[in-house]
């Protein structure tokens, strides 16, 4: 492994830390499945989440996120 | 000037205890023997509750000979592929390259790349192939691998494959940033993993 403190891997060289680097790997390998998987991959990983930020103590209005794995 | 250096050496420093490697570790406790006995003095009465230490399986100790067998477990974030599965050897794809594990193996830490994992086990060969991940490899020859995605290999259609090489490849020569550069770069190394997972 790299060691003596220098060597990055590229990607970390780059700016990326390595949970994006690990799905960016994971979305790649995902789009390349055959149908029926490909398509139970995409939707096992999709996300749906409702964000709103607080101001003053009060909630703005929420937006409601629902995307998979290309955000 | 220095004639006591030897003897002050040879004694160790203030403190420190003469720890013991993780490669000889005995078997985990199964209860926390200090709040037993705590709580027998406070109320010896009342049987002392259990610890989050009492539910869990204990780790298994370190066998003195070598086993003849590695337990694996592979966990993906929504599924567990193996669960402490005995089997013969295991070949992972760390960033080093090809790594075979057998029974006995050095204690470990691996980086895995895109990469094909096999599973050998008498005659049968399973393989998967990891996006990316971990092996962390145990003295008393338990492995444990961790992937974010992982896919038999015949679930991989190499039509996208090639498709999405050639895409890759582009990007990487069109890339200004360093970070499309970086993104590119990526999927040139995951396409070819994968390609060579199909041919190899």
């Amino acid at each position: 492994m790299a060691s003596a403190g220098g060597a990055a891997p590229f990607w970390r060289a780059a700016g990326m830390t390595y949970i994006t680097y690990s799905n960016i790997c994971a979305n790649l390998v995902r789009n390349c499945l055959k149908e029926p998987f490909k398509a139970e991959a995409i939707s096992r990983e999709k996300v749906h989440f409702s964000l709103s930020k607080w101001v003053d103590g009060k909630p703005e209005k929420p937006t409601v996120r629902s995307e998979g794995a290309d955000h | 000037m220095f004639r006591r250096a030897t003897t002050l050496l040879r004694q160790p420093l203030m403190g420190a205890t003469s720890r013991r490697f993780s490669t000889d570790l005995p078997a985990a406790p199964v209860e926390d023997s200090t709040f037993v006995e705590a709580w027998k003095k406070v109320s010896p009465n009342v049987e002392a509750p259990k610890t989050p230490l009492a539910y869990m399986k204990p780790r298994p100790a370190t066998p003195t000979s070598l086993p003849s067998k590695l337990t694996v477990n592979f966990v993906l974030p929504y599924a567990s592929e193996l669960s402490a599965k005995e089997v013969d050897m295991v070949i992972v794809p760390a960033t080093t390259g090809q790594m075979g594990v057998l029974p006995g193996h050095v204690a470990t830490i691996a980086e895995l790349k895109p990469g094909v994992l096999s599973v050998h086990e008498g005659n049968d060969v399973t393989k998967y192939f990891i996006s990316s991940g971990f092996a962390f490899i145990h003295a008393n020859s338990v492995a444990d691998i961790i992937a974010v995605e992982a896919v038999p290999v015949d679930r991989i259609d190499v039509n996208l494959v090639q498709k999405g090489l050639q895409e890759f490849t582009q990007k990487l020569n069109s890339a200004t940033t360093d970070l499309e550069k970086a993104e590119a770069q990526i999927g040139v190394d995951v396409h070819s993993a994968l390609n060579s997972a199909l041919t190899g």
